[in-house]
């Protein structure tokens, strides 16, 4: 890997009261490759995401994105940067249209202040066709089109899923962090997804750090995987290594399945 | 059977139409919008006949027939005309015509002019006062509207605002300080006036910024809470505000506020002598005499309608689209690139800005900033006017305003009169009571009544926006806990048919 890293976290630690939720992980990401993070349930993975995306403040640790520390910044900055993301459990905007999710997305993306949204300046007026142009191709992009007018409670889950990453790609990410996308997708739209992803790397030139449950698709997809447990980084490598790798193994199936 | 009555009507209709020369198929190759137009106008013209018919023949009532009519003709509501949909301002500009024009036929002083019917129960229709306060607590409630309709966030303190606003008129447009002599602007006080006397369009201005500035410095340390936190912070604001102004009058021996007494009097509205000589403007809203409160309401309806335009502009901007995001889910929309903190201070802050420019107008209007006015129901007033009409619907919360602000003014006043009329002590009907009952005592009560109502039946406000609309109704949606149950009926229901 001679890539440039664009996103590397040294010791980063998370605790909640006495309980050690992320334990000092050093973990990095090069630049366009599609990084898996996988572990059992419990694992840390999504505090570990939250403080990628500045929703936790680590309890120690740096996150240091593009050459840049980000630690102990508001979230709005993460994205400002340039790390775009979805949720495990979705969290659409559940009231506003598909089209309106998208612009919400391009906040940090748009100019334009309050005087100028009451005056409908020229240039508040162009910025404005303009994202919406571009948020109906980014939702067609996401293969949700003719879908702009609809509530986002409206739209079946996969779609949801879809405009969740419409919204995040609509914040411009160099890093797209999507934690467990395929969950309950079924295996069509599963492998649908996992080529999706596959094109936003080498359409969109974006780096993925994804979240995983479903083995056929971190296997399939990912350059690199790292497994946590009990907060600890347990092993880190290429998917074939990981798959041999006894501790991860253990971890996943427990000792006595090591030993048959 | 409806359906059998309606074909009748409609073969009975182009029959008649077919003894004219008009055939069903020629009316069909008309373009869509003649016909739209036709039909809304046939549709009022059987209205205004109905009301003939039912001999009420007063001018007055049949225009407010036809603008009710107009509401209500759905033709309206689709016309179509190179390409603008001119019928969904329809209603709008048919609110706006008969706002502006009510002043001609309810007079200011004596109440309301002859020419307007008496309205069961509710008795006469609103003084030109009343008006005037239907219009400061609009703006004051779509000022809230921007805070709990868009963002989302409870203010009980609202009144911090409206005192803020008030007192601002009080110390640049009167004699408070008289210490220093300050005049700026067409106004049309008479000369040797000591103190600050600055025209009241400026001070408007001055008090929104300044209250804006206010509504900042309170959101800063407060807008990191949420929720009931939130509301209990910004409740204490709204305490300390007035009581501040109550005690202000001897601030390390500077008289900043009156005290008690409050500021008074306050410099009406003006446009000085210059513009009423030039442009026949009045030069001083003071001195009109009879048309004194009409003046008011018209320049009350501009602050509304420029607060109506605000808040549509800004709610379709990508500011008021993060409001609505932040209040829609707070951790996406931060992730989403939203600032908070930034974004829902500028909530507050345009809030603050409204409520200031209302709360200065009405000092304006009243003469006086007095502290007695701020107290905590006028927040909960406010607030209510925003729920029941429907959070951040614009037409709701203008709706929610103007109804409760009437009731507290007159109305409960004029129904109360009509129920001792009819069941009091000596009453009409029958004498139910027999002492005479003082309904607006109970007007608190009586809200409370209405909200309860209105949140079990329609708790979605009575003119929601679409999107709230959708978020009660959606949201209470019957969901199966398990899929097999869901899926079992419906797989047998297909088999069987």
């Amino acid at each position: 890997m001679t890539a440039a890293l664009l996103l590397e976290t040294q010791k980063l630690r998370k605790e909640f009261g006495g309980l050690v939720a992320v334990d000092d992980v050093d973990f990095t990401v090069p630049e366009g490759a599609i990084v898996s993070l996988i572990g059992p349930n419990g694992a840390g993975k999504t505090t570990f995401f939250n403080m990628l995306t500045g929703v936790y403040k680590p309890t120690m640790g740096r996150v240091i994105f593009a050459g840049e520390d980000l630690t102990g910044k508001p979230p709005h900055a993460f994205t400002q940067r340039g790390i775009g993301r979805t949720f495990q459990n979705i969290r659409l905007f559940q009231n506003m249209t598909a089209l309106e999710n998208v612009l919400v997305g391009m906040h940090t993306r748009l100019r334009g202040n309050a005087i100028q949204a009451i005056l409908h300046t020229p240039a508040n007026k162009r910025s404005e066709q303009e994202a919406r142009d571009r948020a109906r191709g980014l939702l067609e992009y996401s293969g949700l089109r003719r879908k702009d007018e609809e509530i986002g409670r409206n739209l079946s889950y996969g779609d949801q899923r879809r405009l969740e990453v419409a919204r995040a790609l609509a914040t411009e990410p160099k890093l797209l962090l999507l934690d467990e996308p395929t969950a309950g997708m079924n295996p069509q739209e599963t492998g649908d997804f996992t080529a999706f992803v596959d094109r936003l790397r080498s359409e969109r030139k974006l780096t993925v750090l994804l979240i995983e449950h479903d083995m056929r698709v971190v296997m399939g997809v990912s350059d690199r995987v790292t497994v946590l447990d009990y907060g600890e980084k347990i092993a880190e490598g290429e998917p074939k290594e990981i798959q041999k790798n006894e501790r991860v193994v253990e971890a996943y199936l427990g000792k006595a399945a090591l030993a048959q | 059977m409806r359906r059998r009555l309606g074909a009748a009507i409609s073969a009975g209709w182009w029959r008649c139409l077919s003894v004219f020369g008009l055939s069903q198929k020629r009316w069909r190759s008309l373009p869509r919008t003649t016909r739209r137009a036709v039909k809304g106008l046939v549709w009022t013209g059987i209205g205004l006949l109905l009301v003939a018919l039912l001999g009420v023949w007063q001018w007055s009532a049949l225009v407010i027939a036809a603008i009710v009519l107009i509401l209500v003709v759905p033709s309206w509501n689709r016309l179509v005309i190179s390409g603008h949909r001119i019928g969904q301002w329809i209603p709008t500009i048919a609110i706006l015509v008969l706002a502006i024009t009510y002043p001609f036929y309810a007079s200011s002083t004596t109440g309301v002019s002859t020419g307007l019917p008496q309205l069961p129960v509710f008795g006469t229709f609103p003084l030109m006062s009343t008006m005037v306060n239907m219009g400061i607590f609009t703006m004051m409630a779509l000022g809230l509207n921007f805070v709990v309709g868009y963002a989302g966030l409870l203010d009980l303190g609202y009144v911090a605002f409206y005192a803020m606003g008030s007192y601002m008129a009080g110390w640049l447009a009167s004699s408070q300080f008289s210490q220093v002599n300050v005049r700026f602007g067409g106004i049309g006080v008479i000369k040797g006036l000591t103190g600050i006397h600055i025209s009241i369009w400026i001070v408007l201005l001055l008090a929104g910024m300044v209250t804006a500035l206010v509504g900042i410095l309170i959101g800063l340390p407060t807008l990191r809470l949420r929720g009931d936190y939130l509301a209990i912070v910004t409740l204490g604001f709204g305490e300390i505000l007035p009581q501040i102004a109550r005690n202000g009058d001897s601030l390390g021996g500077f008289n900043l506020t009156n005290g008690t007494g409050g500021i008074s009097p306050i410099d009406p509205p003006g446009f000085g002598n210059w513009a009423h000589q030039h442009l026949g403007l009045p030069s001083n809203f003071g001195a009109l005499g009879t048309t004194f409160d009409r003046t008011y309401f018209w320049t009350i309806l501009v602050l509304v309608l420029l607060t109506i335009f605000c808040s549509a502009r800004l709610r379709d901007s990508r500011l008021g689209r993060a409001w609505i995001a932040i209040r829609e889910d707070e951790i996406a929309a931060a992730a989403m690139g939203v600032p908070l903190m930034r974004t829902k201070t500028w909530a507050y802050a345009t809030g603050a800005f409204f409520g200031g420019v209302a709360g200065a107008y009405y000092a304006s209007y009243n003469g006086s900033s007095n502290p007695d006015e701020f107290y905590f129901q006028i927040s909960v007033f406010i607030l209510v006017m925003v729920i029941l009409g429907g959070m951040g619907s614009i037409p709701g919360v203008i709706f929610g305003a103007c109804f409760l602000t009437y009731l507290n003014s007159e109305g409960l006043n004029n129904i109360g009169a009509w129920l001792n009329g009819h069941f009091g002590p000596g009453g009409s009907d029958v004498e139910i009571w027999h002492k005479p009952l003082d309904v607006p005592q109970y007007n608190f009560g009586i809200y409370g009544v209405i909200l309860v109502v209105v949140m079990l039946f329609r708790p979605e406000g009575l003119i929601p926006s679409s999107r709230r609309a959708a978020e009660f109704h959606e949201g209470v949606r019957e969901e199966y806990l398990y899929d097999v149950e869901h899926g079992a009926p419906i797989s047998d229901a297909t088999e069987a048919m």
